[in-house]
């Protein structure tokens, strides 16, 4: 390479350089700032003071969920699976909300620690699969249950 | 190869060789943009949990990556006209912006579609929604930037630095559902069993990705054949075929 060239990819080579490490020192100093979304746990570890708004995202404990009233009152748990918060939320609900499946909810902790949630959004997973081949799988599922049950009833 | 690589950059070679490509690449990105769109719009399963309105992915996810990979070639040639003051590269760098800017824009678009059932909304602020929209506004800086200036050189040399300064956004991008907590899901990966995206999901996908890859370099060679008759216009190669073009009407 001959002089001019180089010097040349040097200031290339240096504008990238000093961009990345200013975005970098950016992203490392906003840290946490950046996420979406409080986990179960982080709120029991105490990262969340006093009664301001914030986001709260796991996924919705299998069995928790109770409606009430005409159906739009909802409760129900978010799970990270080390720690649980109960979620209360009025309103309805998007399509993809399910029990097992990813939430979070925009809200604030209430003083007896249930998080009152003024929005609900589902959090969908990278998992596709087609109608059919869930079905398929739930009945073997079932099948296979009920035989272990079966077994365990008949030594 | 290296003498082949080497042609392309002069932008009448780069003409010359094109002429006889554009006829294929026209045919087998339409047809690999029609399988892929009756098979994943009309012959794949619905989904188990998002019945049918998952098939907005069959666009999405190819146009979100053409606009990234776009970017990603912008920043290339911008470096390469940089440092070895290849014509041919500030061309390509010219022309594929306002291409990357469109396919930035319907992968938004179609995301955002995706997102309202899905999610429960159009838009949301979190990492790899924002990192993405900041990607779209980095093609329109790129292209605000380049037409600025009266003289094409400091045009070119202004949206290369910025090109080059902008492409430390694709990594975090890519990287923003792993870094931090976000709604976007991460990629489905293809395992052995294909248990998170099974065959007949992922098939169709095949088809449109690579239909869209086609329809972008379609594009980018088109409008650089513009922009070389354009830049040429006083060259004789290009007085001869303009004569020539005009003889056969």
């Amino acid at each position: 390479m001959n002089q001019v060239r180089k010097q040349k990819f040097l200031i290339v080579g240096s504008i990238l350089a000093g961009s990345i490490v200013t975005v970098g020192l950016l992203l490392v100093a906003f840290d946490k700032g950046l996420n979406a979304f409080i986990t179960p746990t982080e709120i029991a570890e105490g990262k969340v003071n006093g009664s301001h708004n914030f986001r709260i995202g796991g996924m919705v404990k299998k069995g928790s969920l109770v409606r009430k009233g005409t159906g739009t009152q909802i409760e129900f748990i978010a799970t990270d699976f080390n720690e649980d918060i109960p979620v209360v939320y009025t309103g309805v609900l998007p399509d993809l909300f399910r029990e097992g499946q990813g939430v979070t909810a925009d809200g604030h902790m209430d003083a007896s620690g249930v998080f009152q949630a003024d929005t609900v959004l589902a959090k969908h997973d990278e998992n596709y699969m087609s109608k059919e081949v869930k079905a398929a799988m739930d009945a073997a599922e079932k099948k296979k249950t009920g035989k272990l049950a079966t077994e365990g009833a008949h030594p | 190869m290296w003498q082949w690589l080497y042609k392309l950059g002069s932008p009448r070679h780069f003409y010359e060789m094109t002429t006889g490509f554009v006829p294929w690449l026209t045919g087998v990105s339409l047809f690999l943009l029609i399988v892929g769109v009756v098979w994943g719009l009309g012959f794949a399963p619905p989904d188990y949990q998002m019945g049918d309105s998952y098939r907005i992915l069959y666009i999405h996810v190819p146009t979100s990556m053409g606009g990234m990979g776009a970017f990603v070639l912008l920043a290339m040639m911008a470096a390469m006209h940089m440092i070895w003051n290849i014509k041919m590269a500030d061309i390509v760098a010219k022309v594929c912006a306002p291409v990357g800017a469109g396919y930035t824009a319907l992968g938004l678009i179609t995301g955002s579609l995706w997102g309202k059932p899905t999610w429960g909304t159009y838009w949301i602020w979190e990492a790899r929604l924002t990192s993405y929209l900041i990607l779209l506004f980095l093609f329109l800086g790129v292209m605000a930037l380049r037409a600025a200036y009266d003289s094409e050189r400091s045009g070119s040399k202004a949206a290369s630095v910025l090109a080059i300064v902008g492409v430390v956004n694709v990594p975090i991008i890519y990287y923003s559902v792993y870094w931090w907590n976000t709604l976007h899901q991460v990629p489905s990966e293809l395992g052995r069993d294909g248990s998170a995206n099974p065959p007949e999901i992922f098939i169709p996908a095949l088809f449109t990705g690579f239909a869209v890859i086609g329809l972008f370099f379609l594009a980018v060679i088109l409008r650089s054949r513009n922009e070389i008759l354009y830049r040429e216009r006083r060259a004789q190669w290009v007085q001869d075929l303009l004569e020539k073009e005009l003889a056969d009407v």
